[in-house]
């Protein structure tokens, strides 16, 4: 409120930064304590955690410089973010690059994993869609959203990358229900996913069933497929409340948990910090939901609000995936923990995503 | 439950505010409400089940260990063992259970007697291994070291000893050039294998067989999940999947055969390579001097590893395999077959010989070994005799391009192929070779010197054998193999395996073949064949051609006198020989470096070599004299 009036005297470009102090400061708590869980988790290798700090200040560069765009600006952008993304994917299945898997696309100065835009570009294309749109949706407009959304999931689901998929799916499904889905139709399709469940599995792929039986019954393959599991809980389990201290895990340090550094450091976190350090981590995480959720209820229009809160949702879709991961009360599938788990491109999706929120922040009514 | 209110058809901002404001709150609700389900489960983890997930992670730490495969055994065609596994000790160490390792050490130092070496490569192995990983410190531990520790077993946390099967070569130093040894892997070798095989394993096929062969003998590593308590014990085995034993492989070689040659050709430097030229099967392949291989296989001392590297003759050089030597007149046969298949010369071409040969334009003479010459001889009679004269003549008549040509068809110039690393190339000289390795023209005198095997031309011990066993058995070239059948786990017998062929000769004219064969039986049979003092007692009727290597250039018109030069500048004896004749089954090659004469010195050895293996083949039979 006190720099309201400044922001509106100076043109955006140039002006003081339309940041949310509140959700940086959230932000920033969660990866400095990321870092510092990554040092250990990585055996203590001071390089992995400076090319970790890279990645999430370029990430940071990319939220500074997205807040500055107004919202109009990036819904004009919206539907060619959306196409681009879909002809990537497209392209990725022809010429990608990566380990048995098809995620990447050679860009020449960097690989870059167009599964990743999709996490931004569909809420941003549903919300874009269901903006002039009278709320709640009818039949036609969310089965017009469905397509939005299933279209890139089938695609990355493809490549074959469950987690990803999964969560661009969520990320749409929750702005639509933002949106006033009705409740009728939000069941119905709970129902409908229940009874094809068995279906699924059918189509299924090889290695996500066996995650899928391993996650039923880990003790089966104590070797192979149950292996992560059964020694994550043991790191979880064997952290108790205050933890083993910080580079004291001796389960994570041993080696015997597999992906440590990636989508199981929350084990690592768990086994050294204790139930402590998890609950302070779900409140902070718990905290920037609260503030989205309250960017969105203040944001000038719907487009804008839809697409704050389903950012903001979908970051708990995350968090909750890759709990109960850890914890073994879900199935392993690829979702890294925000803004912790070693890795450049969704450090940088996320905080793009955060970059959205902020610039939605910037430009929210004053109804006070 | 949710009221949606507003006017149909009409877009209302407020009311889509309170829409999303109500659906954000239930959404906090069930996040709420799905975090404390999530947190419950922590607590569940770290509270309720702390103990029991403690005990796991501390105490009963569940491990995967290797279950080594046992290495194949080897054998000789005979039957007899010549590289087998035996009960060993070895001291190891988890580091992860050690407090100071230093002190420790120093403690071990007197009880097992470690020295620097065992210390240095305990701490260079210590980097391929997990810390719950036993680290071997010392190989092969005495029994009295084993009682020695075992007693104060208490006092050594994190030390043990663990029994293994170790590689041993009963026949030392005999077999060492052809099965090599195993020995504790380095670094290249870590990063070439494939880490879950060779996860438990120690050493690795170096040279020889043991390199060649080294998938086939390792075998297969299998698995075993241990409970362990907290002092590495194992309480129960889990899980068990068993090793797949690597193949038992039978060489070629007959070590009596082997030992033969070995005893025969004494305390000089030289190589012996025999090959069955019904099958390229390597009968034997000795290089002397050679060193013992069970040195290797628990990590060589440095000093004494230095010891072998410098000692006489230099015993780490496989000479059979990568000695080069200049063929000499051993080259004969095969020039003078180049010159009956192209035409250039026939059956009934003759040439004088008067003891110097000259080219148009050149005052440098040529000689004969005999002062005066031979007189008139053909190609039977100078193969016999040795007579330079009528290969210059030849080799001026073919031309060096054409005489190569001719002769790489034998495998000059190129490895054999045969089943070791390490082989070398030797040189068969042409234009083209000249000018790609020296990049200067092609002299005609140089032409006339390759014609007796002289000047550029370079051959190994084996390419000289597989040369002969190609000339005896029709012109097919075998890639010569010293693996003659192997046998994998769980088979009754083993499977025989067949060199295979990497030529046909193309054959113009049998009778050409005969000639040149002819020539060589009357080097040993003939009135004047330059070996025939061998025939004498000989139980076969044998073939052969003596050679002499020049290692020492003589001025113009100085005598070789052998006893005048000195031992290292004195020349080689080379001798190639078959037997028996109308039917051969073995071909072989001598080498005696500074021998002095192919026919008095190398003849001797290959008769020796020829017999030892045709005694057992055939059976005893008196060859006939002519």
């Amino acid at each position: 409120m006190s720099l309201g009036w400044l922001n509106r005297m100076i043109p955006g470009w140039i002006g003081l930064p339309r940041l949310d102090p509140v959700l940086l400061s959230f932000l920033l708590a969660i990866i400095g304590f990321g870092l510092v869980v990554l040092y250990s988790a990585s055996g203590q290798d001071m390089g992995m955690v400076e090319r970790q700090g890279i990645r999430l200040g370029v990430g940071l560069a990319a939220m500074f410089t997205i807040s500055q765009v107004p919202p109009r600006i990036l819904k004009a952008w919206t539907p060619w973010l959306y196409g681009i993304g879909i002809a990537m994917l497209v392209a990725t299945w022809v010429l990608g690059v990566g380990r048995g898997t098809q995620r990447w696309l050679d860009l020449g100065l960097f690989r870059f994993q167009p599964s990743e835009l999709m996490k931004l570009a569909v809420p941003m294309m549903v919300a874009w869609y269901l903006h002039p749109k009278i709320l709640p949706p009818t039949w036609k407009v969310v089965l017009v959203s469905l397509g939005i959304l299933m279209v890139p999931t089938w695609l990355i689901y493809h490549q074959p990358d469950l987690g990803t998929a999964l969560l661009v799916a969520a990320s749409g499904m929750l702005t639509l229900y933002l949106a006033g889905l009705r409740w009728k139709i939000l069941f119905g399709f709970a129902g409908l996913a229940a009874a094809a469940a068995p279906v699924l599995w059918l189509v299924m792929k090889e290695y996500q069933r066996n995650r899928v039986r391993t996650f039923l019954n880990p003790e089966a393959d104590p070797l192979g497929h149950g292996w992560n599991i059964i020694q994550s809980k043991i790191a979880v389990g064997s952290g108790g409340i205050t933890g083993k201290g910080w580079l004291n895990g001796t389960q994570s340090h041993l080696e015997f948990i597999p992906e440590r550094h990636t989508d199981f450091i929350l084990a690592v976190l768990s086994e050294e910090f204790g139930l402590i350090g998890v609950c302070l981590l779900m409140i902070a995480y718990l905290l920037v939901i609260a503030r989205g959720l309250y960017i969105a209820s203040i944001a000038r229009d719907t487009g804008s609000r839809l697409l704050a809160g389903s950012l903001s949702l979908t970051l708990f879709v995350y968090v909750l995936v890759n709990g109960g991961m850890v914890s073994g009360v879900l199935p392993v599938v690829g979702v890294p923990l925000p803004l912790i788990s070693y890795g450049g491109t969704s450090a940088v999706t996320l905080l793009s995503g955060f970059g959205i929120m902020m610039s939605i922040y910037a430009h929210r009514k004053f109804i006070r | 439950m949710i009221s949606y209110g507003g006017r149909p058809g009409i877009k209302d901002p407020n009311d889509e505010k309170r829409l999303f404001d109500q659906r954000a709150w239930v959404a906090f609700l069930v996040i709420c409400l799905c975090l404390i389900a999530l947190l419950s489960r922590y607590v569940w983890l770290q509270v309720s089940s702390h103990d029991d997930f403690s005990t796991r992670s501390e105490n009963n730490r569940v491990s995967v260990r290797p279950v080594v495969p046992n290495r194949g055994l080897i054998y000789d065609r005979r039957g007899r063992v010549i590289a087998e596994n035996v009960p060993a000790y070895r001291l190891e160490i988890i580091p992860e259970k050690v407090d100071d390792l230093e002190a420790l050490l120093n403690k071990l130092t007197p009880l097992v007697d470690l020295d620097e070496d065992d210390i240095e490569n305990f701490q260079d192995s210590r980097r391929h291994f997990r810390v719950f990983d036993g680290v071997p410190l010392k190989m092969d531990l005495s029994e009295e070291q084993v009682a020695r520790f075992s007693v104060n077993q208490h006092l050594f946390e994190g030390a043990y000893v663990v029994p293994y099967l170790s590689r041993h070569y009963p026949y030392g130093d005999l077999l060492t050039h052809v099965i090599g040894y195993v020995s504790r892997m380095d670094d290249d070798d870590v990063a070439s294998v494939d880490e879950g095989n060779y996860r438990g394993t120690n050493v690795i096929g170096k040279i020889g067989i043991e390199q060649f062969h080294e998938t086939e003998l390792h075998g297969t590593s299998g698995f075993e999940r241990v409970e362990t308590n907290v002092s590495g014990r194992v309480l129960q085995v889990l899980e068990r999947q068993d090793a797949v034993p690597g193949q038992d492989l039978v060489l070629s070689i007959d070590v009596a055969v082997q030992q033969v040659a070995w005893d025969a050709i004494g305390d000089r430097p030289g190589s012996v390579v025999a090959i069955d030229p019904t099958d390229g099967s390597v009968i034997a392949m000795v290089s002397k001097p050679a060193y013992d291989p069970n040195l290797f296989v628990h990590g060589i001392a440095h000093k004494a590893y230095q010891e072998i590297l410098n000692g006489p003759g230099r015993p780490l050089f496989n000479r059979a395999l990568r000695g080069g030597y200049e063929p000499g007149s051993t080259l004969k046969p095969f020039v003078g077959l180049a010159g009956l298949e192209t035409g250039v010369v026939d059956e009934n071409t003759r040439v004088f010989s008067n003891g110097k040969f000259y080219i148009a334009g050149y005052g440098r003479p040529y000689r004969d070994w005999k002062p005066g010459g031979h007189g008139w001889v053909t190609i039977v009679t100078a193969l016999e005799q040795s007579v330079n004269t009528y290969f210059y003549q030849l080799a001026m008549n073919l031309g060096i391009d054409r005489m190569h040509d001719y002769l790489a068809q034998f495998g000059f110039g190129e490895t054999t192929g045969i089943d070791v690393p390490g082989e070398g190339k030797g040189v068969l000289p042409s234009r083209e070779w000249k000018r790609a390795a020296q990049n200067k023209p092609w002299y005609p005198g140089e032409t006339v010197i390759a014609g007796i095997g002289q000047g550029f031309n370079v051959v190994t011990p084996v390419q000289l054998a597989n040369a002969v066993a190609t000339l005896v058995n029709g012109g097919k070239r075998y890639e010569p193999r010293l693996l003659y059948a192997s046998k994998e786990a769980g088979n009754e017998r083993a499977q025989q395996q067949e060199a295979p062929v990497a030529f046909q000769v193309p054959v113009v004219n049998p009778h050409d073949w005969e000639l040149v064969r002819e020539g060589m039986e009357r080097v040993v049979n003939g009135p004047r064949g330059t070996a025939r003092a061998i025939t004498k007692g000989a139980h076969y009727r044998m073939a052969g051609k003596s050679g002499t290597a020049q290692v020492f250039q003589l001025a113009q018109n100085e005598k070789y006198v052998a006893k005048n030069v000195a031992q290292h500048l004195r020349d080689h004896a080379l001798f190639v020989a078959f037997a028996p004749v109308d039917a051969p089954r073995i071909a072989v090659a001598v080498i005696l470096e500074h021998g002095g004469g192919g026919s008095t010195d190398a003849a001797p050895v290959a008769k020796e070599v020829i017999e030892a293996w045709l005694d057992q083949e055939i059976g005893r039979q008196t060859g006939e004299q002519p």
